[in-house]
């Protein structure tokens, strides 16, 4: 249909139209760019020489492209790295099934009482860590778990129950009982329904739960600080120290940001919808 | 029979659970508030005893400037609160309506706006505290465009040292308590109008004791005793509120998104038949409907900022008074400064501001889950 | 069990396994921990070097925690020795910062025997052998001895500015607006801890010696006027300072002097480290140095030094770790490339190979001058007064109330003495 064949009225209609479709793209493309500000910075100056970053002139884009901080970066914190994968790969598998398991019980085995025991487990996520942390080291302490990462994956599996168990909660709760009840008919007991029923619907829980804990896990920083020593820091801590109190060395800096932020922006480019289902049943109803 | 077996292999998976949290949380809390009413060191050989309340009582009422410090931190947190809710809900909505016209390659702006939500609070921390560098960063991008840049005296961001309003603590505390005394009399007598007697009674008699306590036992008198420093709104919050904007407001305009999509369009579309323009329409018809998200926003982003600890720790260093919060101010005191039992006594207040936000909300959560 | 729930559970149980052994400790090794790192990292790596030469089969894991001052590295270091998981030796500032801190509470082990076989006792001046001596037993091994009343300036940009290098904080405050007139910084200070490490300055400056040492052995109260005083003078040095200083690391502070944004700066002596060795520049060229005004005469020191916590998994590996800190040999490797002067009185430091013009009259004073312990740097007051006083500078900073700061901290030290 063309513009022209149409009456008067409607075509300023439709010029006010495309004068609003405009002015949001524009707000839109205008708010994105701030957004992006910040890793403009970090891509600009992690490739820029030493030598060349300067107060006055971060916003330039590098006379000359250099790896050097890249590298840097990767020899400082690559132990750092690799603490941090050996840290998230098991406390997050680890919590993600048990929070399959109670949200298994909790949704189809529901018992009296349940109403007061969940919503009692699921103060744990919301508690600020610091009312806890005192007796928490005491007793690693104790244990002697403190500067290992064993610590640090037994104190991340337990604080990741509460969100575990309420996103398979809430996720088994739309499986029909009548499954449930079928199976049962046919003998099967409380495992076998699980690894029968269950569980081979649990695929896009797991998904969802899984990214949700890696992102929280990795990103962690109170307990980490705390709780390891620097042989066995994760990366969120080396990286605060990288810009605690050196000279400026900024491309450094920024290099090793990128390295920390690498693998949770990829998982949530890759698999962004999840990440959002998960983000959104933090919320407690979803 | 069988199903009796069952059930009791149900509750012995789930009971490893309970019992982890049962210690973890309630059993480390627990430990928390007995550790804010002892004396103990950490290290050194002083004998640990009680002291009661001592702790809590220093911390609001105490004249040495560690606690001065504490208080500071306290009306740092209700501004950031106040400042980062506001700021997230009202552009996450913002950006969440342009996005729901029908844009093109909106998956790639909802990517933009929402990625920072997957980075660490150590990892923005890094980057902002460079963007708010007062002599590079933020203030010389006008060189950018051929200006001059900003002098750093003026934009000093997280170091900045002035305050807007400022108060006194006897003041801001006195009206606290008169507020909290006289929202929870407001409440016991609706109550009772609505025949309620129940809630009536135990809020009123909530509301009553604190009087006694705070007028009869001379609590009052003691929040009056520290006048100086004056606290106030501080300049320096902003920069800390727009680095936590940044990462967080991606989440609200993701709720709204959502809860716009689930908006059916017959409604709208009525309002249109009505004669209604498009604001119309979002202003009597989509806005309330998003209500119930705004709240869930708030807690949420509320709890967040309530405990905040890691992006100010490392944007704006451990000792800069005018970003201070208890999150810090907790780790401080008990890990450098070795007092555990100060530290405890911070932690403890820290977790009662959260669980005035988070117990009504579970218990409201579960009430109507159960009622369905 | 079902199949897969069992290959499950294979697969996490094999992931536990793979992170144990990766996290499993090998016998012979040495871990050190310090907040040396970054641009101080080199006379530290030079030392281990010359520790493996004597000890090749040991791996040392040199533990760093940045952060200028060890302010971060206390908080780490504490929780790491209160967690029962002790380094094999770590450094400390001798002083109170060690006995006030480690050797009260029953957590490092005596080493005056260590001493007695090396023939240390009388290789180390009386002064520093009694900051570390608490109850007859000496408790670590001193490696330097830093100044903390220095003032560093660009001799070419003061004559540029026609400034002269102010001997008192009067005659600095006279020259301060000149200073500001041409858009410069009259003084650079950096994050919370170099406004602590300018102040014990100021004080020294205003109570002189003796004051100075009443003051942090309770004989003169901090609301005295004299005190209070330090207080006022202090205001007014704060107003000829960067506005951002929260913002930046010593470092950066330093940088602001050596670019001509800012005129002086009140540090310690690792500063000329850092401006040699990483700024390439020369004492008494590149940089100047002075006193810190009104402190002529008078020597603000402060000494690192490792210790041997009580615990320490590899106790004979820490014990050659100490002969090596505390040999002549070790403080001449050290030293030069730390921009201290040695801890030990027969160490070659007239050597004009080893140490530098600045290190050589700073040597010189150390001999002649009277001398002082920092306050900042654990030499002068326990770690409880310092840290709760970090807060207090923190309040003075943003509300310039001198009384305040002097009733604060006179309740402070009345704390920390009981």
């Amino acid at each position: 249909m063309s513009a022209l064949a149409l009456p008067q009225r409607r075509q300023a209609a439709l010029r006010r139209r495309t004068f609003t479709r405009a002015a949001i793209y524009a707000t839109l493309i205008f708010w994105a760019l701030i957004y992006l500000i910040p890793i403009y910075l970090v891509l600009v100056t992690s490739l820029k020489p030493r030598a060349e970053v300067s107060l006055d002139q971060v916003w330039t884009l590098p006379r000359q492209v250099s790896t050097d901080a890249f590298i840097a970066a990767v020899e400082r914190l690559s132990p750092n790295f690799l603490n941090s994968v050996a840290l998230t790969g098991p406390a997050t598998i680890l919590s993600a099934v048990l929070g399959s398991l109670n949200g298994y019980v909790l949704s189809k085995w529901r018992f009296r009482g349940a109403n007061i025991v969940f919503p009692l487990m699921l103060f744990g996520m919301f508690i600020p860590y610091q009312s806890v942390l005192i007796p928490l080291f005491q007793l690693l302490s104790q244990l002697r778990l403190t500067g290992t990462l064993w610590g640090l994956i037994l104190t991340h599996v337990v604080y990741g129950l509460p969100i575990t168990t309420l996103i398979f909660r809430n996720y088994y709760a739309e499986i029909p009982d009548e499954l449930v009840e079928a199976a049962q008919i046919d003998g099967a007991n409380f495992f076998n329904l699980y690894a029968k029923v269950i569980f081979p619907l649990s695929l896009p829980g797991f998904v969802v739960v899984i990214i949700w804990q890696f992102t929280q896990i990795w990103n962690e920083y109170l307990f980490a600080v705390t709780l390891t020593d620097p042989a066995s820091q994760p990366i969120t801590v080396a990286l605060s120290q990288l810009a605690g109190g050196q000279a400026i060395d900024f491309s450094l800096q920024m290099a090793g940001s990128f390295l920390a932020a690498l693998p949770t922006l990829l998982v949530y480019i890759l698999l962004g919808r999840y990440f959002i289902r998960g983000l959104l049943a933090g919320s407690v109803k979803g | 029979m069988r199903l009796n077996a069952d059930r009791l292999t149900a509750l012995a998976v789930l009971a490893p659970s309970v019992i982890l949290l049962a210690i973890f949380v309630y059993g480390f809390i627990g430990q928390t508030f007995y550790i804010a009413t002892t004396n103990w060191q950490g290290l050194g050989a002083v004998e640990i005893r009680s002291v009661g309340l001592q702790n809590f009582e220093a911390l609001f009422a105490g004249s040495g400037l560690p606690f001065f410090r504490f208080r500071e931190a306290l009306v740092n947190t209700v501004v950031f609160t106040v400042l980062f809710i506001a700021a997230c809900l009202s552009l996450g909505l913002f950006l969440a309506i342009l996005l729901d016209q029908r844009i093109r390659a909106e998956t790639l702006f909802r990517t933009i706006f929402l990625f920072p939500m997957a980075l660490s609070f150590v990892v923005t921390g890094t980057v902002w505290r460079w963007l708010f560098s007062p002599r590079s960063g933020l203030n010389t991008l006008p060189t950018v465009f051929g200006g001059a840049a900003l002098p750093p005296d003026q934009w000093a961001w997280f170091t900045d040292r002035r305050q807007l309003v400022t108060f006194t603590w006897a003041d801001a505390s006195r009206t606290v308590v008169i507020l909290i005394i006289v929202g929870l009399l407001v409440f016991a007598v609706t109550a009772a109008l609505r025949r309620r007697p129940v809630q009536a009674l135990i809020v009123g008699m909530i509301g009553l004791s604190l009087i006694g306590w705070f007028f009869l036992g001379g609590a009052f008198e003691a929040l009056g005793t520290v006048v100086r420093p004056l606290h106030g709104v501080n300049l320096a919050m902003v920069s800390i509120v727009i680095a936590a904007t940044w990462q967080m407001s991606g989440y609200t305009m993701a709720m709204y998104l959502a809860a716009l999509r689930g908006i059916p369009e017959e409604l709208r579309e009525a309002a249109r038949v009505d004669g209604c323009n498009e604001l119309q329409v979002y202003r009597h018809v989509v806005l309330p409907l998003l209500q119930p998200i705004t709240l869930s926003a708030m807690i949420i982003l509320g709890h967040i900022s309530l405990k905040i600890f890691d992006l100010i720790y490392v944007m704006a260093g451990g000792d800069n008074l005018r970003v201070d919060v208890p999150g810090i101010h907790m780790y401080l005191t008990a890990f450098r400064g070795n007092n555990f039992a100060l530290g405890a006594a911070i932690a403890v207040i820290m977790l009662i501001l959260v669980a005035f936000v988070i117990v009504p909300y579970l218990i409201n959560a579960f009430r109507t889950e159960v009622r369905r | 069990m079902n199949k897969r729930l069992l290959s499950l559970f294979v697969a996490i149980v094999l992931g536990f396994a793979l992170v144990g052994s990766a996290a499993a400790q090998g016998g012979g090794k040495l871990e050190i921990f310090s907040w040396w790192a970054g641009d101080e990292g080199p006379a530290l790596e030079a030392l281990i070097k010359l520790y493996n030469q004597k000890n090749p089969n040991v791996e040392v894991v040199n533990a760093t925690v940045t952060g200028g001052a060890g302010v971060a590295a206390r908080a780490v270091l504490k929780t790491r020795m209160l967690g029962g998981n002790p380094p094999d030796s770590f450094q400390v500032h001798a002083g109170q910062e060690l006995t006030g801190t480690w050797v009260v509470a029953n957590r490092m082990e005596p080493l005056t025997e260590l001493y007695r076989s090396e023939g240390w006792l009388d290789k180390f001046p009386k002064d520093l052998i009694d900051l570390i001596t608490y109850e007859g037993e000496i408790w670590t091994v001193p490696v330097n001895i830093h100044r903390s009343n220095v003032m560093w300036y660009v001799p070419a940009k003061l004559q540029e500015w026609g400034v002269e290098v102010p001997k008192t904080w009067d005659e600095f405050l006279a020259v301060c607006p000149k200073i500001k007139e041409r858009g410069v910084t009259p003084l650079a200070m950096g994050e919370n801890w170099t406004a602590v490490h300018l102040f014990e300055n100021v004080l020294l400056a205003q109570l002189g010696v003796q004051g100075y040492r009443d003051l942090f052995d309770g004989k003169l109260s901090w609301e005295s006027d004299a005190a209070k005083a330090a207080w006022t003078l202090f205001d007014k040095i704060l107003d000829c300072t960067n506005p951002d200083a929260a913002s930046l690391s010593w470092q950066q502070a330093n940088d602001l002097v050596i670019e001509g944004k800012a005129a002086f700066y009140v540090m310690g002596d690792w500063a000329a480290g850092y401006m040699t060795t990483t700024k390439g520049l020369t004492p008494g060229e590149g940089f100047g140095y002075a006193p810190a005004p009104g402190t002529e005469g008078v020597f603000n020191m402060l000494s690192d030094s490792f210790g041997l916590p009580k615990g320490a998994p590899n106790r004979e590996n820490a014990l050659a770790w100490l002969r090596t800190v505390g040999s002549a040999e070790g403080q001449d490797t050290f030293n030069p490339l730390k921009g201290s002067i040695p801890a030990r009185i027969d160490a070659d430091v007239k050597n004009p190979n080893l140490y530098n013009s600045y290190l050589q009259s700073a040597a010189a004073d150390f001999a002649s001058n009277a001398l002082v312990g920092s306050l900042m740097h654990g030499a002068a007051a326990p770690e409880s007064f310092l840290n709760d006083f970090q807060t207090v500078i923190s309040v003075f900073i943003a509300t310039r109330d001198a009384d305040l700061a002097a009733s604060a901290s006179q309740a402070l030290a009345e704390a920390s003495a009981r």
